[in-house]
């Protein structure tokens, strides 16, 4: 029996799309969405149509070809015989290189000078303060081409460092400072050697072990444990000793001077020292500040509360303040780590040749493909953003506030 | 954000291609100047004076150009353009014509899409370097720093040169002939190199210029000429033809001094044809009967240009060499007006 009758249907209406508020929103972000799709749509057709018309095409064969320029610094074996491709690669490890130097630099600069910042020493917090907008306020650019600059004026030529009475002498004999860049001995490892580097290793997990143990006892029996001066001999003990009882296998390459340059040794070029450094301190400088307000956000009543318990000042900032400051500074530090690896593309100022160097200024050049080689560019620097995002905010959650 | 920026790139790949059409010699007489891309600055071939003036001898070229279009040497908008910028900056419209000592090669011409007119001056690729060094070869070399402009086929010559001879190098790569010379001249890198007249041209610029040594050794064949987008092949004659009237002009002794003596009539055809007096090689080209008289007029024949601009009586010190007329045991060969 079908007496029980359905509850009145609302019939659906074309005027409700605009009239019902319940669709309203819906039409208008469709209509949002078919003008970007048309948009997109007629660039990307005004590109096809107009790339046909000059009689060009979007190909990436180019990257299979050789390169045919050499690089200056290579991190993987790269000839001029080798691809673009490689000469690419090349460019990114050297990106990668020089952010991550920069990245760790930052953060060491800017945690102590946030840190020092704050400090009631009025001379100290004074400098920090002049450190800070100096070098927040001018452009990392100039910052870049000014440090370049100083190191090729004021170091000496390797030239000046020959003949019986030169005018430049190596710092103990061992790393020689030019205006092409510094010279430092490099570690020549013999089988048993790798030993030795072993036993440092296994050493330095032994001491993260100890100081892991040294908590624990502090958690369970509130014995205070020394950490300090028996992490340094844990480190650095069997590793020396290690060195020695089998006959020093570490010798040390010592940079020389032979023909134009030195050779041996490991060479930091000058324009890498240059952006490294220039990277560092400008992007500390913002780090400092935001070191300074992730401390500052944490009450003064944690302190007071710290200090009544007896805690000296040092452990009062190590155990209170900073692991709840972090969850302030974290998040943003993300975004400057971010900055320092867009910023590296800077590199070109002073002709170290990071990925804009290789794939977006010489590969791009030679082959002519701007289209192709600033597309791939983009993608590259949308991954290595995406991956330190990825990993700082594994970190960051690992800091943050944790609501139980 | 990572999305306006691909918009952006779109929309300027997108647009730029638009402007690259055909009609350039429309577009030019429609507008009043000629937009010229040239060095940023390299003392001889193109720099600006102390009162920002261009001059120098692929500005000649720039000049002859609009003064055979546009009926004044003077109407050009320069464009300073980088090793880096110079073929964006003409496949994207930007310029007219490129007269910015480029290499015209295969690639560049087949696959960039560009039509090289011809050549204005033969060039190969030097060394410079400090005679405190005692080198007298390339051959010796090995290991040296070299600084070397980035985005120019000196960067690929180097590498071959080296490759081929078994030596190494540090190559250290550099934007704008400016900073080669600052790194050079501070000691950053050992030997400079880039095409041997933009050698002389640069160690003329310097302070000591008798420090400084050319080695011997020419390593690569160096062309240059003025070029423009390839696919409008009329703008394409006029510049070509341009330089050929120069080239001409100097072959048959038309010069700046008499040139109006002769465009009341000489005996030479082939004069008369280039001045206009004969024919109609104007209307050919798509401009009036005087074209090449101005552009004659305005600086000069070939040879007046070179002698003025980057000649033996100028501190840059170049001789005629490959780019002596065909007549003198040079290059140099214009072919028939007629």
């Amino acid at each position: 029996m079908t007496t029980l009758s359905d509850p009145p249907r609302e019939s659906f209406r074309l005027s409700m799309l605009v009239n019902d508020t319940r669709y309203r929103s819906y039409t208008f972000q469709f209509i949002a969405l078919v003008c970007v799709a048309a948009l997109f749509a007629y660039l990307g057709s005004n590109l096809v149509a107009n790339l046909r018309a000059a009689g060009l095409n979007i190909s990436y064969d180019f990257l299979g070809d050789p390169s045919g320029y050499d690089i200056n610094q290579t991190l993987i074996d790269y000839t001029s015989q080798s691809s673009h491709l490689r000469a690419s690669i090349a460019g990114l490890l050297n990106t990668l290189l020089v952010s991550i130097l920069a990245c760790i630099t930052a953060t060491i600069i800017g945690v102590a000078a946030g840190v020092l910042r704050l400090s009631n020493n009025w001379l100290v917090s004074k400098l920090m303060a002049v450190y800070v907008e100096m070098f927040r306020n001018v452009p990392v650019l100039i910052w870049i081409i000014i440090i370049f600059t100083i190191m090729t004026a004021v170091a000496p030529a390797p030239s000046a460092f020959r003949g019986d009475d030169p005018d430049a002498s190596m710092l103990f004999g061992m790393f020689a400072f030019t205006n092409r860049g510094v010279y430092i001995p490099k570690p020549l490892f013999e089988p048993l050697g790798w030993v030795v580097l072993g036993v440092f290793l296994i050493s330095i997990v032994g001491a993260i072990l100890y100081r892991r143990y040294a908590t624990k006892v502090l958690y369970d029996e509130g014995r205070l444990l020394p950490t300090t001066w028996p992490t340094v001999a844990i480190v650095l003990v069997p590793a020396i000793l290690a060195y020695f009882i089998l006959g020093r296998p570490i010798a040390l390459e010592i940079p020389e001077l032979g023909g134009f340059n030195f050779s041996g040794g490991i060479t930091l070029l000058g324009s890498l020292i240059a952006l490294w450094f220039a990277l560092a301190i400008y992007t500390g400088a913002f780090i400092a500040e935001n070191v300074r307000a992730g401390i500052q956000s944490v009450s003064r009543g944690q302190t007071e509360a710290a200090a009544a318990l007896g805690l000296r000042p040092r452990r009062i900032m190590n155990l209170v303040v900073l692991p709840q400051a972090l969850r302030v500074i974290v998040p943003p530090l993300i975004s400057h780590y971010l900055n320092i690896t867009k910023n590296s593309s800077l590199a070109i100022a002073v002709g170290y040749m990071d990925l804009t160097g290789t794939l977006g200024g010489i590969t791009l050049n030679q082959t002519g493909r701007a289209i192709e080689t600033i597309l791939l560019l983009m993608l590259f620097y949308l991954l290595i953003s995406l991956s330190i995002s990825a990993i700082m905010n594994v970190y960051n959650n690992a800091v943050r506030l944790k609501e139980r | 954000m990572q999305k306006s920026v691909i918009l952006g790139t779109l929309t300027a790949a997108a647009l730029s291609a638009g402007a690259a059409s055909a009609q350039t010699l429309s577009d030019v007489q429609d507008r009043g100047t000629l937009n010229c891309g040239v060095t940023t600055g390299l003392v001889g071939f193109a720099a600006p004076d102390a009162d920002g003036e261009w001059s120098g001898f692929d500005v000649a070229v720039c000049r002859a150009v609009a003064a055979a279009v546009l009926e004044d040497q003077n109407a050009i908008e320069f464009v300073p353009t980088t090793g880096k910028t110079r073929f964006t900056a003409l496949a994207s419209g930007e310029i007219d014509m490129l007269a910015r000592n480029t290499t015209w090669t295969f690639s560049r011409d087949v696959d960039l899409k560009f039509e090289f007119t011809g050549i204005n001056y033969y060039d190969g690729q030097g060394f410079m370097i400090p005679k405190s060094l005692g080198v007298s070869s390339a051959r010796e070399l090995a290991g040296a720093t070299v600084c070397i402009q980035t985005g120019t086929t000196t960067e690929l010559n180097l590498a071959d040169y080296f490759r081929r001879n078994n030596m190494d190098y540090e190559p250290v790569p550099i934007e704008t002939n400016a900073e080669a010379q600052q790194q050079y001249l501070a000691g950053a890198c050992d030997v400079y190199t880039t095409d041997a007249s933009g050698l002389a041209a640069t160690r003329a610029a310097f302070e000591t210029p008798s420090d400084h040594v050319i080695l011997p050794e020419i390593i690569s064949k160096e062309p240059l000429g003025p070029l423009v987008r390839h696919g409008d092949n009329d703008w394409g004659d006029v510049v070509r033809w341009t330089l050929n009237a120069l080239i001409a002009a100097e072959e048959y002794g038309i010069t700046s001094a008499n040139i109006d003596e002769l465009k009341a009539g000489t005996e030479s055809p082939e004069i008369n044809r280039i001045l206009g007096t004969e024919g109609n090689l104007g209307e050919m080209l798509g401009l009036d009967a005087e074209w090449a008289y101005r552009a004659i007029k305005a600086n000069g024949n070939y040879g007046e240009i070179f002698a003025k601009n980057i000649g033996e009586s100028t501190p840059i010190g170049l001789s005629r060499g490959l780019n002596a007329q065909w007549t003198d045991g040079g290059l140099l060969y214009a072919p028939p007006f007629r």
